[in-house]
Order: C-alpha cells, then structure tokens, then sequence
C-alpha cells in the first residue's frame, strides 16, 4: 500500500498543476501580506469615540484571516479535486489503472492508497498555507487567533472530505464530468453557508434551517465555518458579534456530533467508492 | 495435469450484448496457447476475465486453482493489456521497481536489467516512458509482466506496435519462456505470429470457441498436387496414401512426373473458413 501511496505522491507532486497552484498560492500571499498590512494600519486610523468598544486589531485580523480561511479553503479543493478527478475512470481510459489492479495489492488497497497520496497532499498544503498565512496575519498587525492549531486541522478536513467526494465520483464519471460535479458540490455547500449567513444576518429561520440541513449533506462547509469559529472562540462582546458576519458562510460552532458525523461520512463515501469499484470492469 | 489457467461455460453479457456466450478454455503448463478471432469477437473480454479486470455474468475462470480476480490468482500471473500506458515521468527502471513491489518479487536490479535485455531494451534503463516511441513502451509492458517470473501471462495483442524487428524479438521471447515452463495466453491478430509460436489455438468469434486443437490439427489436408509433362494435374479429394497410386495411374498413362507436393490449408485459411465474417 505505502508504494501506491509514493506512487500517488509522486504523480500528485508531479503534475503541471501542482506548480501552477503553487505560484497562484505566492501570489495569494504576496497579496495577503499586503491587503492585510493595509488592514491593520486603516482600521486603527478609523477607531473614533464611538468603536471604542471595539477591538480594531481583533476585528482587521480576525476578517482578514477569516477571508484567507476561505481563500485557502477554494485552493485546497481545487486542488484535491484535480489531483484525484481521474483516479478511476481516468485512469482507465488512460490504460494507467489496469497494470496496477492485476497486481496482488488489490482494488481497495488501490483506491484507499491513491485517496490518501492525494488526499495527504491537498491536506499538507492547507496547512502549510494556514501557517504562512497566520504567520503573516501576526506579522502585519500582532494579532493571532483565539485557537491556532484545531482550525488549521478542520480546514485540512474540509479538503480532504471534498478529496474523497472527487474519488468516489472517479469511480462513476469521467474526468471532466467528475471533476465540474466535485466543484459543483463544493459550491453547493459554500452557497448553503452563504444561504446560512443571510438567515443569521436577517433572522431568517428558514434559511437558517436550510443552511443547518446542508451542514449534514456537505460537512466539508461545517468543518470550515466551524474552523472560523474557532478563530474567535474566546472573544466577546461586539467584535464577537461583528465577526460572526464572514463574507462567504459565518463562523458557526459545529459541534460535537456534526464533527463526528464529518468523520463517519468519509467513512460512508468511502464505503460507496470501494463497494463500487470492486464491481467495476475495467 | 491440472490446468494453468481453465475457463469453463464463462458468459459475460454487456446489457443486451452478449460478449461470451459460453467459452470452455485451457491452458496447461508451459503451454503457449493462441487466442484468434476476428475484433469483437470477445478474445480481449476472456483475457480480462481471466486477470480479474472484467467480472463474468456466469461461469468460472481459474488460474492454478484459484478463482480468477482473486490475490491467489493475480499473484501467478503477468499480464500486458492490449491498450495501457506508464506515467510519462517514469523511467524504465522506476516501472519495473514499481511493479516488483507490486508484485512482491525479490529480483531486485538483477532482474531489472535481465528482463530489460529480454525484450531488447538493454539501454533503456533510464530512458523516461515520455521519450520512448510506442513499440518501446510496448515492449516495456511485456518486461512489466514477466515481473516477479509468474507461471501465466496473459498478453493481449503484444506486438500491435512492434515493427518486424520487434515481432522477432517477442517471438524469441516467447520461445525462451516456453523453455522456462512459463504458460501462456496469446491474444493477438497475427495468424502467421501465432502459427510459428503456439502449441494450440483457439479461434473465437461472436463469443463462441468455433476451432480449437493444434495448429497442425487445424490445418486440413488439401488435396494432392502433380506436376507432370502436361502441367500441374490437382488431385483436391486425395490424400498422403493415395500418392502411390496417383503416380502410378499417371506413369501407367504416359505422363511425365517430375513433382509431388501435397496441399494443406494454412491456418488463415481455417480462420477465414470458420469465422464469420
């Protein structure tokens, strides 16, 4: 299994894609670095008598990064999807997949090895580019989130949820289909928290109730908004409620059973994939 | 002795296409079997069958034993598919220790190198798949499955994209594998490839095994030619036995006989007869 894992590793690391998403990924923190640089300097300038409740750094920073959550979030998927919208179909059509399936390694082995080469990457680059970006977020203005590790670990879990989404959907549709269904379903989640934002911002039960509902079909978006959540986890007051308003889904505490369920459903799309490999002709 | 490979009443239906339609199929040890039969015929879909790629409707594929598609049978097996392809950032090298890991063999770069100079790329060890021609690459795939010495291959039209050179390199290799006691399952649509190397053949066509036997079985006695004063005289109902007497009547007659040459069918022309095409 560990030479499929390397195998898929190397071919992940391998393709014109990867590089590409790296240089997208220096100009995205390049940029970072400069946006939020300005962030901190004009939102300190703005605080007159009546923000004084306010805390300008807690506010410039927490938005700031909470954008780069999302930014790091749209990365990592496009980028576990295309490292593994071909991992089935694509693959055989390719005649790629056919010498390593009569191998005595095995169809499950296989699938499971080639979700955790890509899987694996797409996860390490979150949280590198979590890291680069916290790292300049404090630099610019001081300020670092309430927690910094457990967000940066469910961001990577969004991805890797959104990875195995693309690798069952290789066993049933061809690259290009797979991968325009796996971006689909990527957005259809972020456009459930975006539904669930407005609700919040509106007080909207509806739409509040629609947005809880797709947390349970797309946990990848629960993960994230939960992620967000725990950027400002012990602030109060004001800019607590200020910055439960992100730009694409607000910070929303998951909880312990959804986060369960986002565990649980890897294991069920897992299940799904393999079931339907194994019956697969190649 | 117990069959390598043994394909029994093997159906496969492909919706409201019948792609098998009941093969009965063996290959003994060290056997180089042939797999003949016009394009749809089903030869590529029984191979499959037989290296777990594709599952049969009913029926049961074996090798040595085991069911096909199951760890036991692909651990005895090698296998080049009619339509494959290696990562273009790999080296012949990388392939073969990819599936010598795969494959769970020991031979190391000993082996490497041995089965490289075996299908004629002995140079080719750090040339990238990317930079090889087709006939390379299909060459390399015949390397790839005789990774690991497995006692069956099963190779689906090997030498599509080899040049005559090539087909005589795979010819040879084919030879020495027999030595080697190796069996194997050779699909392909060369006639004359698999008259010169094969010790039976199978001809198949709409998913049915219309002639089996060896290649001299197959071919069918055609008569008796005599080339006499007069011309060639053709005696189309007579056989070895009735040389003699044909000779003699002639003589007898006044004829002139300077040849005798008695007529057998090649094995395109029992192809042509059975299959219909």
């Amino acid at each position: 299994m560990t030479t499929i894992v390397l195998y898929g590793l190397r071919e992940s690391l391998r393709r014109k894609m990867f590089a590409v998403v790296l240089v997208l990924t220096a100009a995205f923190l390049g940029l970072y670095a400069w946006g939020t640089h300005a962030a901190f300097r004009d939102t300190r300038s703005f605080l007159g008598p009546a923000q004084q409740r306010l805390d300008p750094d807690a506010v410039a920073g927490a938005t700031v990064f909470g954008l780069a959550m999302f930014a790091i979030l749209f990365l990592g998927a496009v980028l576990s999807v295309f490292l593994t919208l071909n991992v089935v179909r694509g693959d055989a059509e390719a005649g790629l997949l056919q010498p390593l399936v009569v191998r005595p390694i095995g169809r499950a082995q296989l699938l499971l090895a080639r979700f955790a080469g890509a899987a694996g990457v797409a996860a390490i680059y979150v949280l590198a580019v979590y890291w680069l970006a916290l790292g300049i977020t404090y630099w610019a203005g001081g300020w670092s989130p309430d927690r910094l590790v457990s967000p940066g670990l469910e961001l990577a879990g969004a991805v890797v949820v959104v990875a195995a989404l693309a690798v069952a959907g290789s066993v049933f549709l061809a690259p290009i289909a797979n991968g325009i269904g796996a971006l689909m379903v990527f957005g259809a989640g972020l456009m459930a928290g975006l539904l669930g934002e407005i609700g919040h911002a509106i007080d909207s039960q509806k739409l509040q109730h629609i947005a809880r509902i797709a947390w349970w079909v797309f946990p990848f978006d629960a993960l994230y908004e939960d992620a967000l959540h725990r950027l400002t986890i012990d602030t109060t007051g004001f800019a607590a409620f200020v910055l439960t308003l992100g730009p694409f889904g607000g910070s929303h505490h998951a909880g312990g059973p959804l986060l369960l369920w986002a565990a649980a459903y890897l294991g069920i799309v897992g299940l799904v994939a393999l079931s339907a490999f194994a019956a697969r002709d190649l | 002795m117990a069959a390598v490979l043994a394909a029994r009443a093997v159906e496969k239906r492909y919706g409201r296409v019948t792609a098998l339609a009941g093969v009965d199929l063996e290959v003994g040890p060290g056997q180089l079997v042939g797999l003949l039969g016009p394009n749809g015929a089903g030869k590529s879909t029984l191979v499959k069958i037989a290296c777990g790629l594709v599952r049969p409707s009913s029926g049961r594929v074996e090798v040595l034993g085991a069911p096909a598609g199951s760890a036991g049978a692909r651990r005895s097996l090698g296998y080049l598919a009619e339509l494959f392809r290696f990562p273009g950032w790999m080296t012949a090298d990388e392939v073969l220790t990819l599936h010598q890991r795969l494959a769970a063999s020991a031979g190391g770069g000993a082996e490497r190198i041995e089965l490289l100079e075996l299908v004629g790329l002995p140079d080719a060890r750090h040339t990238r798949v990317a930079s090889m021609s087709k006939g390379m690459q299909q060459r390399l795939g015949l390397a790839q499955a005789l990774v690991g010495s497995p006692p069956l291959l099963l190779l689906d039209e090997p030498t599509s994209a080899l040049d005559p050179a090539g087909r005589r390199v795979v010819r040879g290799l084919l030879e020495e594998l027999r030595r080697r006691g190796t069996s194997v399952l050779l699909n392909s649509h060369l006639l004359s490839e698999v008259e010169l190397v094969c010790d039976h053949v199978v001809i198949v066509d709409h998913g049915r095994v219309v002639a089996a036997g060896t290649p001299a079985e197959l071919r069918r006695q055609g008569g008796v030619e005599v080339e006499t004063g007069g011309g060639v005289r053709q005696f189309p109902d007579a056989g070895r036995a009735d040389v003699p007497r044909i000779v003699r009547e002639l003589v007898d007659a006044g004829e002139d006989v300077y040849a005798v040459r008695l007529v057998t069918s090649s094995l395109e022309d029992v192809y042509l007869e059975v299959v219909d095409e």
